[in-house]
């Protein structure tokens, strides 16, 4: 970006909201909001507690288990209905609805079917992931350009090949379907563990905010914004890598 | 002179050496959807060694036809014969040029000519090293290694055309297959594959819209009128290709039959 034609890195902008943030925070007008100093003070005494080691590997676990089924369900879908014009009558509809519905109000339900553990967790990380990458997925073997199909047809290739050159021609979407997963997922993740709120980190977001610890409140907030912003660039790399390789599809 | 001759299986030209046809086709209707007639009894009969276009507006099913050769469409009635056998599906003695290429992006040049000979299941050394011949032969040596997307169209549809010929079929089939690229690297293209065919002994069926490239390139013209698409006229040009091929484009033989095409086609274009 620039700015009177000066170039101003990008990173300045979330420098300015924070120095707003130290300000704000330094006049102690709200004890909701900390200084960010503090914050990142907080951080340190964060990660550094057993609680904090113990909550990260168990949040971890879980939103892994759920991404990876949401990834296996979620691309077998997407083939399915992007193959079989009856299967995608049949299911694109829900599809929608759990892709556009406040799947927060499921969890609940969730947790009365798989009990306050792990296991809602992992089914709310699901919840949230699967659809995107179904739909994304739907579209990109959907968009597989006929003539590819034709030559693979035409130089006598069998049921399995075909379908492999479907799915590398539909791995740009494929991909940007995960990417977006990933991020839903996080959502999912945080959300069932705050409603379940007795593992993982939902259990230490409960005891933060129970004993007004505000800044290893916020501190926590932050990792998990950093998390999520990682894994979703790390994809997005990945990404970059394929649509450079399909950026011409014909 | 021109020898213009109607649609009649058995017609061949005076003075040329009577060639025994590889691919037939009888009866041919095609209709889809049950309402649009695309094809309407077509009987050809494509002479071995010999390049056959087949010319006509758009509309007028000259790509369902070459589809049908290919086996890829199945015709509504009537059956094609490729070599005295019906054809029931792609075959290995065909192969197929994409109007648009159909190269897989995520494979390297080299990759993609030796495609089809990877389908066939032949080891990785023997179809990189027939692959290579082919790539040479087009004229991409030094591009083996290069991405689909880091070519132009033109470098792009040679490399189609390495993979349908590394497959070594009797019969090619061309979709169209220089109507993506700009002109000058048509006209090379061209000029190339007249080049190819003194090299290869192969059966080409070419799709075109271009009636300057089908009275370039063909042996035999098969004129198609649209809606439903029949078989108008059938025409073999006596044009010599031997030497100088931008000669050809000067011949009076070229330039006449280029513009009785013109006139016979324009009332279709209204």
């Amino acid at each position: 970006m620039y700015i009177r034609g000066i170039y101003v890195p990008q990173f300045v902008a979330l420098l300015f909201w924070v120095v707003v943030w130290e300000i704000v925070g330094q006049f102690e007008l709200l004890m909701l909001f900390p200084p960010f100093s503090e914050v990142v003070v907080a951080i340190g005494d964060v990660v550094t507690s057993p609680s904090f080691v113990d909550a990260a590997a168990l949040t971890a676990y879980c939103y892994l288990a759920g991404l990876f089924l949401a990834v296996v369900v979620g691309i077998s879908l997407g083939l399915l209905m992007g193959l079989v014009p009856a299967a995608d009558k049949l299911l694109n509809m829900w599809i929608n609805i759990f892709l556009s519905a406040p799947l927060s109000a499921l969890v609940p339900v969730i947790m009365i079917l798989f009990g306050m553990g792990q296991p809602t967790v992992i089914v709310t990380v699901f919840m949230f992931a699967v659809w995107i990458i179904a739909l994304d997925a739907r579209a990109g073997v959907q968009h597989v350009s006929t003539s590819l199909k034709e030559m693979a047809l035409s130089f006598g290739a069998s049921r399995t090949q075909r379908l492999k050159i479907i799915l590398l021609s539909a791995l740009p979407e494929i991909l940007a379907g995960i990417r977006l997963g990933v991020i839903r997922g996080v959502k999912g993740v945080v959300i069932g563990q705050l409603l379940v709120s007795i593992i993982g980190v939902g259990a230490l977001f409960s005891l933060y905010s129970q004993n007004f610890l505000m800044g290893h409140f916020w501190a926590l907030i932050l990792i998990l914004f950093a998390f999520a912003l990682s894994l979703a660039e790390l994809i997005g790399r990945l990404e970059q890598r394929v649509e450079y390789y399909a950026g011409a599809r014909h | 002179m021109n020898a213009i001759a109607q649609a009649e299986p058995s017609a061949t030209v005076a003075g040329s050496a009577p060639a025994t046809p590889i691919v037939r086709t009888r009866g041919i209707h095609k209709v889809y959807g049950g309402t649009v007639h695309a094809l309407k009894d077509i009987n050809l009969e494509f002479k071995r060694g010999e390049l056959t276009s087949l010319l006509g507006p758009s509309g007028c099913g000259k790509t369902t036809l070459l589809k049908i050769i290919a086996g890829l469409l199945e015709p509504t009635e009537g059956e094609v014969e490729v070599n005295g056998k019906p054809v029931t599906g792609p075959g290995p003695e065909r192969a197929f040029v994409f109007q648009d290429f159909a190269l897989m992006p995520w494979a390297t040049v080299l990759r993609n000519a030796a495609f089809g000979l990877e389908l066939q299941g032949v080891n990785r050394s023997e179809r990189e090293e027939r692959a290579r011949h082919y790539v040479n032969e087009v004229g991409l040596s030094g591009f083996e290694d290069k991405y689909p997307h880091e070519l132009s169209g033109g470098m792009r549809q040679r490399v189609g055309l390495a993979r349908a010929l590394a497959v070594d079929a009797d019969v090619l089939l061309m979709d169209e297959p220089f109507s993506a690229v700009d002109e000058q690297t048509r006209r090379k293209f061209q000029e190339d594959l007249i080049h190819l065919r003194e090299r290869e002994n192969k059966t080409f069926i070419l799709v075109t819209h271009s009636i300057e490239e089908a009275v370039y390139l063909s042996d035999r013209i098969v004129l198609l009128s649209p809606r439903p698409g029949r078989v108008g006229q059938v025409i073999d040009p006596e044009i010599e290709r031997k030497g100088d091929p931008d000669a050809i484009r000067r011949a009076p033989e070229y330039l006449d039959l280029t513009d009785e095409i013109w006139r016979g086609l324009r009332e279709y274009v209204e």
